[in-house]
């Protein structure tokens, strides 16, 4: 009797797994193989040295890490911190401009009759079907020195003439707030779309109207959307390598291009090892810094991506 | 912004509310509200009675400024509302859902309305206490609204629109989510509310016994349409027509060919009514009034005495609903209280007599 039971247990038990494999296996398959793996790679070429071809070569070095941090054989050099700022303004600035654009742009399509709406949605998301090169190199053309944008700017004495206003880092900031503006806009219009218009009315009905309304009212129910988005564009416009590369020029160095480089141009492989591991911990890092303030102003479940 | 004509802001009362054939169709479609006038005096409980669809929340949305009336004017307190805004009427709404802020804590939805006007914060805090302390929900201060109860969730509600000092206080089904017993008890309260502070409550509900027990004055809706408007005992005792009378409870109502100057010819036989007959209509009971005999002490001599037997008894506790079948094969639905003085109670298939008193039968309109 106590035997027959217990294959019966230990049949449910093996369906659990195959249940549990079977769910979160190709996941996680797909992390370990382009995640992990990779990772795990780079963090060990980041402890060898490189030879003249910037190849990795023994012996074992924390040389890497001290180039990351700016020590050379010249000295200490702020470059690396510059461009680590720099990334980081970049991508703060792109992301709220993002969320600037979207605020007006979802409830647009809010406004809108439900039949249409989707619709709309898919125009917002229809240049991402585009390479995201093609799309940078148009903007190349938009903000030359050539362009009406340009043109306009000289006038109004903003860039100096026969400059255009790329590259520069007003073009990254324009080209990352394009590329990842649908990333704010569609976790923004999933939160949007549940808004509770009574808690709007009472806001009303309670002597709010205007920028105080939408402040008190509208925003709060916003703020889980807004979060998401916040990461969907920060991290990713933070390593963004194709727009920085297109749109910034020398001056405009950010950390994607950055490491772009030591595998590329100016081949350094422990170096650029060194400076991906310290990004992705930093990245991390700052997810988690992220995870924890949203969660102390209230953030809801939804924003912890 | 706009000045109000002086001489109607000083003949009106504060919190009286005078509604002059309001008219709101949706879509082109059926009006909701269907040209209403409505006069709600200074400081009285108001009831807006019907059914689920019949406009009485689309009447109350207009007052409160979130809907505009296609047609018609609104006062309140004399002045003319056609271009005043939501955010800038005195008036202040419960909502069913309560719709309190679940960013903010109850202190801070309370003191909300007050800020909003800016109001200073120290003089918010003392009246922000001050209802709290009324409300009796001063130690859920600082919870946040997702961490109360139903009915403190209610209590804050209504503390946030009274803090306000509205002329006029709308209240949007605001009991309905609750069980009965906390309903009953916060009936009361917001009817002693209402009569401490004096302010106009405009009550909206579906629950007749609800309009009963706290209102004033009701107007019961029907598609758009105000049925009937007047004292609660009123509309209940002398329905206008066959609607209010079975909104506002059980009634028994019978078509009526006049045989004479006071009495109608019925399915259930000729009826004495006490009031003099023009022409054919319908007569209406409440189920309360008729008396139940055993059938061998039916009263002689006595007019609109019946004889028929118990088909079905329901126990409410303090009453019975009995259904009873005539002779003639009619129904006929009565109530008898289970107190002392009650005779006793019958069991179905028993033979009685009722007795449909003169007075008690009502004419009303089909």
């Amino acid at each position: 009797m106590s035997n027959r039971v217990k294959t019966e247990v230990e049949y449910e038990a093996g369906r659990q797994r195959l249940r549990l494999l079977s769910t979160s296996g190709p996941g996680l398959f797909w992390i370990i193989l382009f995640l992990l793996i990779p990772s795990g790679v780079l963090l060990g070429i980041a402890f060898f040295s490189a030879d003249d071809y910037g190849n990795p070569v023994l012996p074992l070095s924390v040389q890497p890490f001290q180039q990351v941090a700016g020590f050379s054989l010249l000295g200490w050099d702020p470059g690396n911190i510059i461009i680590f700022l720099r990334s980081l303004k970049q991508a703060g600035i792109a992301t709220f401009v993002t969320a600037l654009l979207s605020y007006p742009l979802v409830f647009f399509i809010l406004s809108r009759p439900e039949s249409v709406r989707p619709l709309l949605l898919l125009f917002i998301v229809l240049p991402s079907w585009t390479n995201q090169v093609v799309r940078t190199y148009a903007w190349m053309e938009l903000l030359g020195p050539n362009a009406p944008v340009t043109w306009i700017a000289h006038h109004l004495g903003l860039v100096p003439p026969f400059l255009g206003l790329a590259p520069g880092s007003f073009a990254v900031t324009t080209g990352l707030a394009y590329n990842y503006l649908p990333y704010m806009i569609v976790p923004l219009y999933a939160s949007a779309e549940k808004l509770d218009w009574t808690l709007v009315e009472a806001g009303r009905d309670l002597y709010a109207s205007g920028v105080k309304l939408f402040w008190h009212t509208v925003f709060p129910q916003t703020v889980p959307g807004l979060l998401s988005g916040v990461i969907f564009v920060a991290i990713p416009a933070f390593g963004d390598y194709v727009v920085p590369q297109l749109l910034g020029g020398d001056k405009a160095l950010m950390i994607g291009s950055l490491i772009g480089n030591q595998f590329t141009e100016t081949p350094d492989w422990p170096y650029g090892a060194a400076l991906t591991i310290i990004m992705l911990v930093l990245t991390g890092l700052g997810l988690v810094g992220f995870r924890i303030l949203t969660q102390k102003i209230g953030g809801s479940e939804e924003a912890a991506i | 912004m706009n000045a109000p004509p002086p001489a109607a802001a000083t003949s009106a009362k504060r919190g009286a509310i005078s509604l002059s054939g309001i008219t709101r169709i949706f879509a082109g479609t059926i009006p909701a509200v269907d040209h209403i006038d409505l006069d709600i005096h200074a400081g009285e409980f108001f009831t807006l009675l019907g059914p689920s669809g019949c406009g009485k929340t689309t009447l109350l949305r207009m007052i409160a400024g979130f809907e505009t009336p296609d047609e018609g004017r609104i006062l309140i307190s004399g002045r003319e509302m056609q271009d005043v805004p939501a955010h800038k009427r005195a008036v202040n709404t419960v909502f069913q859902s309560y719709a309190l802020f679940p960013h903010l804590n109850v202190e801070q939805n309370i003191g909300f309305g007050l800020k909003m006007q800016g109001v200073k914060a120290a003089e918010r805090k003392k009246r922000v206490d001050a209802i709290m302390d009324l409300m009796q929900i001063g130690q859920f201060a600082t919870r946040s609204a997702a961490q109360l109860s139903g009915g403190q969730r209610q209590r804050v509600a209504l503390a946030r629109a009274l803090v306000n000092e509205p002329e006029v206080v709308l209240l949007d089904e605001p009991l309905s989510a609750l069980d009965a017993k906390l309903r009953a008890e916060l009936q009361i309260e917001l009817l002693r509310m209402q009569k401490r502070l004096g302010m106009t409550f405009i009550f909206v509900t579906h629950d007749q016994h609800e309009a009963l027990v706290m209102s004033d004055r009701i107007a019961v809706m029907s598609r758009g349409k105000i049925q009937q408007t007047g004292p609660v005992l009123d509309v209940y005792e002398k329905p206008k027509n066959v609607f209010v009378a079975e909104f506002l409870g059980l009634s028994n109502i019978w078509p009526f060919e006049p045989c004479s100057s006071h009495e109608g010819n019925t399915a259930i036989g000729v009826l004495n009514i006490g009031e003099t007959l023009t022409g054919p209509g319908m007569a209406m009971i409440r189920p309360e009034k008729i008396w139940i005999y055993n059938d061998t002490a039916a009263p002689q001599g006595r007019p609109n005495v019946f004889l028929g037997a118990i088909r079905e008894a329901i126990y409410m506790g303090a009453s019975t609903q009995y259904r009873i079948e005539l002779n003639c094969g009619q129904f006929v639905t009565a109530y008898d209280t289970n107190n002392q003085a009650a005779e006793r109670s019958w069991r179905p298939g028993e033979a009685v007599a009722v007795e449909l008193k003169p007075e008690n039968i009502m004419l009303v309109e089909p």
